[in-house]
């Protein structure tokens, strides 16, 4: 069994090696090679609810103040940090100036700790809470570059604003750029609220989080500047893709991002070579309130228009995404002549039976991830067992009884053979 | 006499041969490879001790890539879907086991429906052969611990078949339903993904080129200690030797069947073709031999 692994071990080893050297090259090949720093934008309700004292017994405002203090003291180097606030400057009741209230503390970039926690110190509960206002400024903040963005948003109570409805525009902002995501924290647990926050998560892909103490608020934080920290390794691409497998958008070995709408369906081309195996992803999100049943169907379809292969799920319930995926290979071809064949053009079709209540904005559509890969054609075995080779008690039962006729047909026959000769 | 050694010695040496491949046959589809610790790897019996990741990835993008055997860990709220990935090779039967802590008694109002989801490379939606994927957690107690056992990985599969295959498998932990008072409370969670061999039965031809892995974290996953193939070696090479070794001693045996009788008398040429051999012949001619 020891020499058993080891040989195994000793394969693999090569196998391994090989595998790593190929790896880097191909992913080298499809990605950005240079990453910028990620960008996150904390956003601070400073609204006049924030005074009341109900976290561990002192008031809302002052447990953010030192959960930020805590958070910018943790701050990894590499982490593009700004601080916006909404309700801050206005204590009057005019509705409209009120909402219009909501501006940039501290401006994103490298984090000078001093300077943000003097400026987080001087923030007094003051004026109204316009969320839908505040997270488009937040976005602004962001705006610019490759990185991956990140909003958390700390509040104490719903957007009294009504218009911009932050939740759609919560959806707005995740579809226009790349990876933008926005976390709530709620400080306060009603439904209201509860609704609110969960529902601009949601949108974006982001986290809902209810806190109860000061130590919860400053760890969460902390976890999610962490998270912000950890970009993907590879950037997605947009892409549209179309109604048609004619029109459609050729598409190369990468990670991809699209919106589909409700019942709707889209077409990306692929070009496969002889001898290749096509890879393909999909995740269609829930980004809103959704019907209870769903499902999402992934195929690839030939030039032609014929079927090759199918990916799909479906479920029912609560669920972030939906996926699906599939491979198909087109063997190497043993050729006369020496120009390659033209590569196949494979279209990919990417469809959801998502459906949503009819008070659900439809636009924009639900998000789409595709990732294509394209890599050698497998070896195929020409039989199902390792090498061909036996197992079982039937398979030593039929050996057996096979050697023994054998032996004896043969004795038989020389037995024969030699009263034949004897009798000659 | 001679006959029935003869026999007995075939016997005694099939049996011999047939030894490795009987215990083999014992020990490789069993449990036994669970308490092997080359079959399942870890992060205490790995050559550098590697920290156990604490945080686990929001999305299928940002999945926290785990190794068999090594226990994760993650805070997270109450609705949060949590993702983890972890490496299987061929003729591995995978287990996902999860354990939820659920948040303060006092803070829950109900019960709570916990489920994991385990998807391959391709995020395609794995089945569980065995296991409690779905959990409803009792209204008091601390914690629920959720598993699910995959099929044996594949070496090779249909494309058509949705067949678990070599590389990596997504597990997603989240729960599903619960009174829309709890959403965003904290939580744990531990996940665990253990491998079993399943041993030469399930042992196939064919190798993909390059394995599952997701082409969104193209390095994060470290192959399984062992590679993702399971080796040229499998008990099968035991069985199909064997079974030649006992074809060949049975037909030995099937042509002394025939010859022994005659044997003592060839040997005696001068006598002739004549009379039936006796048993003090065919151990005097045995002697002399």
């Amino acid at each position: 069994m020891i020499t058993k692994r080891r040989l195994a071990a000793g394969l693999c080893g090569l196998a391994a090696t090989l595998a790593a050297g190929l790896f880097p090259a191909s992913a080298a090949a499809d990605e950005p090679t240079a990453q910028e720093p990620p960008k996150i934008d904390l956003v601070l309700d400073v609204s006049g609810s924030m005074s009341a004292r109900d976290v561990d017994g002192k008031s809302r405002m002052s447990a953010a103040q030192q959960a930020f203090n805590d958070v910018l003291d943790a701050v990894p180097d590499d982490v593009r940090l700004g601080i916006r606030t909404l309700g801050a400057t206005y204590p009057g009741k005019d509705m409209k100036t009120g909402c219009q209230d909501s501006k940039q503390l501290y401006p994103v970039g490298p984090v000078n700790r001093t300077e943000a926690k003097a400026a987080v110190a001087t923030l007094r509960p003051t004026g109204w809470t316009p969320i839908g206002l505040a997270l488009r400024g937040a976005a602004q903040d962001l705006a610019g570059g490759d990185a991956t963005r990140r909003i958390v948003l700390i509040t104490d109570g719903e957007d009294s604003c009504g218009q911009p409805d932050p939740c759609d525009v919560a959806r707005e902002l995740a579809a226009q750029g790349t990876h933008l995501v926005v976390d709530t924290l709620g400080l306060v647990a009603n439904d209201k609220i509860r609704k609110q926050l969960s529902c601009i998560a949601e949108a974006t892909g982001g986290t809902y989080t209810s806190v109860q103490h000061t130590d919860q608020l400053s760890s969460r934080i902390k976890q999610l500047v962490r998270r912000s920290a950890q970009t993907p390794p590879v950037v997605s691409k947009a892409v549209q893709g179309s109604a048609q497998c004619g029109n459609a958008a050729g598409i190369t070995p990468g990670v991809y991002t699209d919106r589909e709408e409700f019942g709707q369906h889209r077409y990306y081309k692929v070009a496969v070579t002889d001898g290749q195996e096509l890879r393909a992803t999909v995740s269609v999100g829930a980004d809103r309130a959704v019907n209870a049943d769903y499902g999402v169907l992934l195929r690839a379809v030939s030039g032609e228009g014929q079927e090759l292969v199918r990916g799909s799920d479906a479920g029912s319930g609560r669920t972030d995404v939906m996926s699906s995926g599939l491979r198909y290979v087109y063997p190497e071809k043993d050729t006369d002549s020496d120009d390659a064949p033209p590569p196949h053009t494979v279209c990919l079709e990417v469809s959801n039976s998502f459906s949503a209540p009819d008070a659900v904005k439809r636009t924009p559509g639900l998000p789409v991830e595709l990732t294509l890969d394209l890599v050698d054609a497998p070896d195929e075995a020409g039989d199902v067992a390792a090498f061909g080779l036996g197992r079982g008690w039937v398979l030593l039962g039929v050996l057996a009884v096979t050697g023994l006729f054998a032996g004896l047909i043969w004795g038989w026959l020389t037995r024969w053979r030699v009263a034949v000769w004897r009798s000659n | 006499m001679r006959t029935t050694r003869l026999v007995t010695a075939a016997l005694l040496t099939g049996a011999a041969l047939l030894g490795p491949a009987a215990t083999a046959l014992a020990d490789t589809p069993g449990a036994s490879p669970s308490t092997d610790p080359a079959a399942s790897p870890s992060g205490s019996s790995g050559t550098e001790e590697e920290a156990a990741p604490t945080e686990a990835g929001t999305a299928f993008r940002t999945a926290t890539a785990i190794r068999q055997g090594q226990a994760a860990t993650a805070a997270a709220s109450t609705g949060d879907y949590l993702y983890w990935m972890f490496p299987a090779a061929a003729g591995q039967t995978a287990t996902a086991k999860a354990t939820v802590t659920l948040p303060d008694q006092a803070n829950r109002h109900g019960a709570q429906t916990w489920q994991i989801d385990v998807y391959d490379g391709l995020r395609r939606r794995q089945p569980c052969v065995s296991g409690d994927r779905t959990v409803k957690s009792p209204d008091s107690g601390p914690s629920v611990t959720l598993t699910c056992t995959l099929r044996t990985v594949r070496p090779i599969a249909d494309t058509r078949s949705n067949d678990p295959l070599p590389g990596a498998y997504y597990v997603r932990l989240t729960v599903i339903d619960l009174p829309a008072d709890d959403l965003g409370q904290p939580f744990k969670a531990e996940v665990l993904a253990t491998t079993k061999d399943a041993g030469g039965a399930h042992s196939e031809g064919g190798e993909l080129a390059v394995p599952l892995t997701p082409a969104t974290q193209p390095d994060a996953l470290a192959a399984p200690e062992g590679g993702w193939t399971s080796g040229w070696w499998s008990d099968r090479w035991l069985w199909t030797a064997g079974g030649g070794v006992l074809g060949a001693l049975a037909a030995i045996g099937g042509y002394t069947l025939t010859r022994g009788p005659r044997r003592s008398s060839a040997r005696v040429p001068s006598q002739g073709y004549a009379g039936p051999p006796s048993g003090s012949r065919d151990a005097e001619a045995y002697s002399r031999h």
